[in-house]
């Protein structure tokens, strides 16, 4: 493998790419446009109940299990309950959790005796919906202590920060773009190239010269890195500059660029290599983008869809890339993040090894 | 010492028998041309040399080595112009030139290959706006980057026009000057008859002959032929007194003739006859003239 010859290809492909409008337009526009307009449509809206986690450690007595169903009926929380038998601080990191109450095993005890007892409600004072499980915690705090006729409050509320926040729209509409960039623009470019060079009898031509099938695969490996870090760059500037987006950044964002770039430019070689035509080279690459594009969190997160849908997401390969993109820009969860990247490692390698059996140069 | 040998070579589409077992030699400095109608195997055999396509059997040898499996190793002495050369769409004639220079490690030969083929005019204009012509005199810049010792023109005229042909021809010469062997296929008989040292006729994927034009015209040619004006008196003449071949088209008689003598037969008969010639003209066969009867003659066979 010779640098030199990756460096001539690298710039003769380049200056073929940024002659090309289409993807000029694919790659720093219609994000842009996307962001533009779903950040503006959605920004600031918020759902009525709010999730609330709740670990009960009471197993004592109901009084505890009343105050959860009290705090369900002021319809201002949506409860979900977190197991007794977990670190509550890890679980909040790992399930990327905003608002979590914590209630110790002496509430009923306590409570019943009319001794001092303290709850921990552990949250995000960032995030807007934080404030509003506080005020039906609050609210139903006051309503348990007014039992007593004593001025001592007998429940205390306790507040933690935690790291974890509730992300904006615009902050999912971030990962959420760079994975459509990641994915479209080797793809589409990657399909029509190899499918039309096949026609052309480029490839023919080119395996009668001194560069190789993996030094032309590496050269366009590294240019839709730099193009998918360039636009992912914009993006990120736009969203926090525009939108106030508060995601977080840091260099975890980079293995994932590179092994879903690594990926789609290998995929868009699959199928480019497997059709017949440059028509059909379109329709796989469509049938293979589009599905991906909608249902693996590029355009909202997954968690509003149907069970079943989600559960399509979860064997798209884009999925995992977004999904470790949020993890590291929106709730710092590593855990979660290197789970993807574990998943999308592998997932590459299949389809990279794919695309080395099928991408041929000439034909016997 | 052969730069080319071929033995037996075979070649199968499917069904469809694009090379069926052929065999020849080209020497080392020669201009060796495939002529043929369509789709008689001209390019697989030419595609199997070049290492672009595998032979289902028999042996080839280029420079020495096996096409189909040396092929990165040949493609540093052999240069290739494919038939309708193609190339990235939005890079200029310049751009692609110095990308074959990087690749194949050799200085910036842009200038000189521009001007060897007129091409420094639309130097900064990208592949997709060329003309056919200036597209396939881009294929040739190409396919002599690497000073290769064995070039490859398929069909390299086609779509030329007559200066531009001129200029091909004119570079041809040169590299057979220079000692280098040219592979060329033609559609063009008379461009055949003019730069090839030897020409293999295919058709049906067989070679139906082999040879320089010279000696295929001698072999296979039908000898000299004159055209006078038709007339009853002298049609008898020529078939029933000097026993000559006829043959009437219109208001013209073609007669093959054997010697001198008999031209001069004729042109006495008609002085004394008073037979006005208003033409007269004597023509040898041509290669085209052959190729055109060996073709028919199989199509009528096959």
């Amino acid at each position: 493998m010779k640098i030199r010859n990756i460096i001539a290809d690298l710039k003769i492909y380049s200056r073929n790419y940024m002659r090309s409008n289409t993807a000029i337009f694919f790659v720093f526009i219609f994000p842009l446009v996307l962001m533009l307009l779903f950040g503006s449509i959605f920004s600031g809206s918020t759902t009525s109940a709010v999730p609330l986690y709740v670990q009960n450690m009471d197993n004592s007595g109901n009084m505890s299990n009343t105050f959860i169903e009290t705090l369900n009926s002021t319809h201002f929380v949506d409860i979900h309950m977190i197991p007794d038998n977990v670190n509550i601080q890890a679980y909040i990191s790992q399930h990327s959790i905003t608002a979590a109450l914590y209630i110790p095993s002496n509430f009923s005890s306590s409570y019943n005796t009319g001794n001092h007892v303290s709850l921990v409600y552990y949250n995000n004072p960032a995030v807007s919906t934080s404030s509003v499980a506080q005020q039906a915690i609050s609210v139903t705090v006051e309503l348990f202590n007014s039992h007593f006729a004593s001025q001592n409050q007998t429940i205390a509320v306790a507040s933690t920060s935690v790291t974890t926040h509730a992300a904006s729209y615009v902050d999912f509409m971030i990962p959420g773009l760079i994975g459509l960039v990641i994915l479209t623009s080797p793809m589409f470019s990657m399909t029509y190239i190899v499918s039309s060079y096949k026609k052309e009898k480029i490839f023919r031509q080119l395996s009668l010269t001194p560069l190789t099938r993996s030094e032309w695969f590496l050269s366009k490996f590294v240019w839709y890195l730099f193009i998918s870090a360039l636009s992912a760059i914009m993006i990120i500037a736009v969203g926090v500059l525009l939108f106030h987006s508060s995601i977080s950044l840091n260099i975890y964002v980079v293995p994932f660029l590179a092994i879903g770039v690594f990926m789609f430019t290998s995929l868009g070689i699959l199928a480019g290599s497997v059709s017949k035509s440059e028509e059909s080279a379109s329709v796989i690459g469509n049938i293979i983008t589009f599905p991906m594009m909608f249902l693996s969190g590029t355009f909202f997160p997954i968690e509003i869809m149907p069970t079943w849908l989600q559960s399509i997401a979860h064997v798209l390969p884009l999925y995992y890339i977004i999904d470790g993109l949020n993890s590291i820009t929106i709730y710092s969860n590593f855990n979660s993040a290197t789970l993807d990247f574990i998943v999308s490692v592998a997932v590459a390698a299949v389809i990279f090894a794919l695309s080395v059996y099928s991408f041929r140069w000439k034909e016997e | 010492m052969d730069a080319i040998t071929a033995d037996d070579v075979h070649k199968s589409y499917g069904s469809i028998k694009a090379v069926d077992g052929i065999s020849f030699k080209v020497q080392k400095g020669e201009v060796y041309s495939f002529l043929g109608p369509n789709g008689a195997g001209k390019t697989t055999t030419v595609e199997m040399l070049e290492g672009l396509r595998k032979a289902d059997r028999g042996e080839i040898r280029v420079l020495g080595e096996e096409p189909w499996h040396e092929a990165s190793k040949l493609g540093r002495t052999v240069g290739v112009m494919p038939q309708d050369f193609r190339f990235i769409e939005r890079i200029t004639s310049r751009e692609a030139i110095r990308y074959y220079c990087s690749l194949f490690s050799v200085r910036d030969k842009t200038k000189e290959l521009l001007s060897l083929v007129d091409l420094e005019e639309v130097q900064n204009v990208q592949f997709q706006n060329l003309s056919g012509g200036q597209k396939q005199k881009l294929g040739i810049c190409l396919a002599l980057i690497n000073d290769p010792e064995l070039i490859f023109l398929d069909e390299p005229t086609t779509g030329l026009d007559p200066k531009a042909r001129r200029k091909i021809w004119d570079l041809i010469r040169k590299l057979k000057d220079e000692g280098k062997t040219v592979i060329l296929t033609t559609h063009y008989l008379e461009e055949a008859e003019m730069l090839a040292d030897r020409v293999a006729i295919m058709d049906h994927g067989k070679i139906i002959a082999e040879g320089s034009p010279g000696e295929i015209i001698n072999r296979m040619g039908k000898g000299r032929k004159l055209t006078v004006p038709y007339g009853e008196k002298l049609q008898e003449y020529l078939s029933k007194d000097l026993k000559l071949d006829c043959n009437r088209t219109g208001d013209s008689i073609s007669v093959s003739i054997h010697s001198n003598k008999d031209v001069i037969n004729i042109l006495d008969f008609a002085e004394k006859n008073g037979i006005e010639l208003t033409s007269l003209s004597l023509k040898e066969d041509t290669l085209e003239d052959i190729f055109v009867d060996l073709i028919a003659e199989k199509e009528g066979t096959s």
